[in-house]
């Protein structure tokens, strides 16, 4: 979720992508009761899906995450997709043998329909009437999108926090559909204070005078302040404290001043991240996406047994934890590896040892690069018969 | 392909004897996961690895085996009661710490248990304490400064701890060279291999 720095495996790059843009003009049932009449689903791919279509890898996103995972648009861009490190040509996640999808969620604001999108029925922005959305729905819209690309069966869905609990969905919802299922840093659903820290944001959000009900488009203003704020708040829990203490310390940009500027170089970053959010994300997609995160609970349905609800898992699974994430930690990501053997199925977990806290799972750590890549070595994508 | 091709592992046949097919097997701190892909490939088994290493896990992994990356000492509470056909413990009772509490909880996990160890009490070891040397062979093969092993024990020592704490030994198996050993086992013995049951509990 922190800033990837330019890639320096330009060799390996899958080059310059271009956004595609699928629209389904059929009517879509959201878990809330609500219906989406028609949308759009804004996506991405590397490689080639090959004749059998069984080479197929879905990568979901987490809150801020959009279809742009990999290569450039212009060669002078300053910054590749956001998994870049993960997706190229011999790269772990290899565009030579895997056909790669990244997707913008539904509600995104990175072009598939979502809040600040023209609602047909009133020609206005949806604003504060975009529906609320869930994992579920999310999961579902993306089997559209497989059957748009004719893929009938994923060889695996990949997916880091949020991303995971999307993974996790696909082979709970549609187990015919999905071959692995690489759910990564991730939770079969949100403790008490991982919801907290949503609440504050979304409450950051909600009572900056510029956000007037969601309908701040309306009036030619963002609720910047409260966006920064939630997505300061959001860098502290991303970051392990031993990670913010090697990357700032107490380190001053100056001298103390004896004022409230940014003193501190951490005041500096949480700072410059927040507006640089602000600047290009959507606060409606930001309410949602948190939202989704704390409806997110398989388990629910079965009185909390996630091994009951785990009972219809097909899939094999790897999962991945990092020693230093609390917000996601190795803990929750064991409950789901406790469901899957206690169902007998296929899982391997490996809890990496690592510094940067939940952010770990975009950094391109060698041991665990080297698991994911050796997982999906082993993964036959051979033509079916 | 793999390791154990190049060298053929008497204990491992040993352990799949002991098994039936396709029986559902954990392997705890099952190192490159050799034995489970033996296992695998002659029997059957569904297995499960447990293994804290890196450079083991990734190996274990690698070849295909479902491997869960925790600690022994602490987290085997993850598995449910009785839900293994066989609980396996393949040369690495020595380098455990709570010995007592772990075998309990292969008991608790296995319908069965297999352990094996190199016998502290064989004479090549006892030779070289005698000599004044911390044992060092095939079956040990650490100097005293880097070895993982702190609780060696001998085959006597074994039983007593299984009389003690009211393990069934279903079998035991002693090995040297790869040949069966059974006069002096203790003494004449380099690798020790047992098949635990529980007891049914004292009236």
């Amino acid at each position: 979720m922190s800033e990837l720095t330019p890639s320096s495996l330009a060799p390996q790059s899958v080059g310059i992508v271009r956004a595609q843009t699928a629209r389904f003009n059929q009517s879509l049932a959201l878990k809330s009761g609500a219906q989406l009449a028609q949308f759009d689903l804004v996506y991405e791919t590397y490689g080639e899906l090959n004749a059998a279509k069984s080479n197929a890898v879905l990568i979901c996103h987490a809150l801020s995450g959009t279809h742009h995972v990999a290569g450039k648009y212009h060669a002078d861009d300053k910054y590749p997709g956001w998994w870049d490190n993960l997706v190229g040509p011999n790269k772990p996640l290899d565009t030579n043998k895997f056909f790669v999808i990244g997707v913008n969620n539904l509600g995104g604001c990175h072009g598939s329909t979502g809040p600040a999108s023209i609602n047909p029925a009133t020609q206005q922005p949806w604003g504060s009437q975009f529906p609320v959305l869930t994992v579920e729905d999310w999961v579902t819209s993306q089997t559209l999108l497989a059957d748009h690309l004719g893929i009938q069966q994923l060889a695996a869905v990949v997916g880091g926090s949020l991303g995971g609990m999307q993974a996790l969905q696909w082979t709970l919802a549609y187990p015919e559909r999905v071959r692995h299922a690489l759910v990564i840093a991730s939770a079969p659903n949100l403790t008490a204070q991982n919801m907290a820290f949503n609440e504050v944001a979304r409450q950051a959000i909600i009572t900056d005078p510029e956000f007037y009900g969601g309908d701040y488009y309306a009036h030619g203003v963002v609720p910047r302040r409260g966006l920064r704020i939630a997505r300061m708040l959001g860098h502290i829990t991303y970051l392990s404290d031993d990670a913010m203490g090697a990357k700032f310390g107490r380190r001053l940009k100056d001298t103390i001043k004896y004022s409230f500027d940014a003193e501190f170089e951490m005041e500096s970053y949480l700072r410059y991240q927040g507006d640089k959010f602000a600047g290009e994300f959507d606060a409606n997609t930001y309410l949602r996406m948190t939202r989704a995160l704390d409806y997110y609970d398989p388990a629910l349905a079965f009185n909390g047994n996630l091994s009951q609800a785990l009972l219809k898992v097909t899939a094999q699974f790897l999962l991945v934890s990092f020693t230093s994430d609390w917000r996601f930690s190795p803990a929750r990501s064991r409950e789901i590896v406790k469901a899957l053997l206690d169902n007998e199925r296929s899982v391997s977990y490996a809890e990496v040892t690592a510094a940067h806290g939940h952010d770990a799972f975009l950094m391109p750590d060698a041991h665990y690069h080297a698991i994911l890549r050796n997982y999906l070595n082993n993964i036959s994508v051979g033509d079916r018969a | 392909m793999s390791a154990h091709n190049a060298e053929f592992r008497h204990d491992f046949a040993i352990i799949a004897g002991w098994l039936p097919f396709g029986s559902k097997v954990l392997d705890l701190g099952c190192g490159d996961g050799a034995l489970l892909q033996y296992l695998q490939d002659s029997l059957e088994v569904r297995g499960y690895g447990v293994e804290k290493d890196d450079a083991n896990w990734l190996a274990c992994m690698t070849k295909g085996i479902n491997v869960i990356q925790m600690d022994l000492e602490s987290d085997l509470s993850d598995f449910e009661d009785q839900s293994f056909d066989t609980v396996i413990l393949s040369q690495t009772l020595q380098a455990v710490n709570n010995t007592e509490g772990i075998v309990r909880e292969m008991l608790r996990i296995g319908r069965e248990v297999i352990v094996t160890f190199p016998n502290f009490g064989y004479w090549r070891h006892r030779l070289q304490s005698l000599q004044g040397q911390m044992p060092v062979s095939k079956n040990l093969p650490y100097q005293w400064y880097d070895t993982p092993n702190v609780h060696l024990c001998t085959i006597y020592d074994f039983d007593q701890f299984c009389i003690s704490c009211n393990i069934k030994v279903k079998q035991r198996l002693v090995l040297t060279a790869n040949q069966p050993v059974t006069f002096m086992p203790n003494l004449m013995g380099s690798l020790a291999m047992y098949r635990l049951e529980n007891n049914p509990p004292l009236k």
